[in-house]
């Protein structure tokens, strides 16, 4: 029922206000406490899509490759993601290791994972499976993703290094940084009102428009 | 865009946390659900205030260790060294990267302080119906949400660390109870923003009534 119609109240202040059509690409922000209420998007599902799935083997790259090598005379040692938490881990910092590896992987993995089931059943014009569920999740899960923060942490690390030993960058160092570029112009246009009508109010109709 | 001044409230109306339909609210004391989402629905969040004041008390109590406690141990040929937050920070402005020693800073010291002290006046102001300056507390609040985040920089630097240096006899560096102290602080903070309802700072504005005589 996403009719010109439509009262929406604010999540922020609950004010009742009527939801108009705006022109692509602009965003509504309540009269009163100013938070963003909806936007409406010039960008197609095709374009979401590919952004997101571009996200996703950038994501891959991030993980399977070490970020760091640190070179100490004649010995090496080099650290992927998983292998952190793995040393946390082994150190009995198990909540710690448990923390990072929720926030740098479980918690982006899942999100990049049901975009692209959204997504793509919308594409197809179907509605998506357990759609209900999968978007409780992507709300629970969004505000713990924490890549943009990781790759920051990594550049303090490196500076904290610099007097230990060579350093040697690996390839998920820069797909780390391509990642939070991806994953911040994803969230930007992975517009989560907009499915919700879309979905609510006419299920076979979907696809880009 | 609005001519309606009423909120959903005390319309009787209950907007759904999930995907935002508004629904009429029902008599007695049964749960609600959304009829698109079938989440279940509140005219606010349930306990809202109590539920983040505890949230908040413990990550209170956990900010005093994370401070004081290493949060990285070194040991390498030259000796065995402990670092809090703090000292790293300096290590980082004695080595010349004031920049960084800034960005840590903020993110590390900064941010989890204001993060308390700003959670802390949102609630007392709520539970005393303030109506001081609702739009500046909704803005804080939103800063809140936005920062809160950043303060896990330190815990993932640890990570890295102890992750590379292990090099045997050379250089060793551990995680600390520090980290653990302060990855909780994080999490705690952050779900104590999550468990406040920020419609509560708007509710104690101005009757129907009043407002309808202003209108």
């Amino acid at each position: 029922m996403s009719s010109p119609m439509t009262i929406i109240a604010c999540h922020e202040c609950d004010l009742l206000q009527r939801e108009i059509p705006l022109p692509p690409g602009r965003s509504a922000r309540c009269v009163r406490c100013g938070a963003k209420l909806y936007r409406v998007e010039n960008r197609s599902i095709d374009h979401t899509l590919a952004l997101t799935l571009a996200a996703a083997v950038v994501f891959i790259l991030a993980n399977i490759f070490p970020i760091i090598g640190l070179q100490i005379q004649t010995t090496r040692n080099d650290t992927s993601l998983i292998n952190a938490v793995h040393t946390l881990w082994n150190q009995g910092m198990w909540p710690v290791a448990g923390l990072v590896f929720f926030t740098t992987f479980l918690a982006p993995a899942a999100v990049l994972a049901i975009m692209i089931h959204i997504l793509l059943e919308l594409k197809r014009e179907r509605i998506p499976a357990s759609f209900i569920l999968v978007m409780r999740l992507l709300q629970i899960f969004n505000p713990w993703g924490m890549v943009e923060v990781f790759i920051i942490g990594v550049i303090v690390a490196l500076v904290k290094l610099t007097h230990y030993g060579t350093l040697i960058p690996g390839i998920a160092l820069w797909s780390l940084g391509v990642l939070t570029l991806l994953m911040t112009a994803t969230a930007a246009s992975f517009n989560v009102h907009d499915i919700w009508n879309r979905v609510h109010s006419a299920p076979r109709r979907g696809g880009s428009q | 865009m609005s001519d309606t001044p009423v909120t959903a409230a005390v319309r009787g109306l209950l907007s759904c946390h999930v995907c935002g339909l508004l629904s009429r609210g029902g008599h007695g004391g049964r749960t609600l659900h959304c009829p698109r989402c079938s989440a279940p629905l509140h005219v606010r969040k349930p306990n809202s205030v109590a539920r983040s004041w505890a949230f908040l008390s413990a990550a209170y109590i956990l900010y005093i260790p994370a401070n004081v406690l290493p949060i990285m141990k070194t040991s390498s040929l030259f000796g065995a060294q402990s670092d809090t937050i703090m000292s790293g920070i300096l290590y980082l402005w004695h080595s010349g990267s004031w920049d960084l020693a800034l960005v840590v800073f903020i993110a590390s010291i900064t941010v989890p302080l204001l993060k308390l002290i700003a959670l802390t006046l949102l609630l007392i102001s709520v539970q005393r119906r303030s109506t001081w300056q609702p739009l500046q507390r909704a803005r804080l609040y939103r800063v809140v949400e936005l920062v809160g985040r950043w303060s896990m920089l330190d815990i993932y630097v640890v990570a890295i660390l102890a992750a590379l240096v292990q090099i045997g006899a050379l250089a060793t560096i551990n995680a600390g109870p520090g980290a653990l102290a302060f990855g909780s602080v994080v999490v705690l903070t952050m779900f104590a923003a999550m468990e406040f309802d920020p419609r509560l700072i708007w509710d104690h504005q101005q009757t129907p009534q009043e407002r309808e005589i202003r209108s």
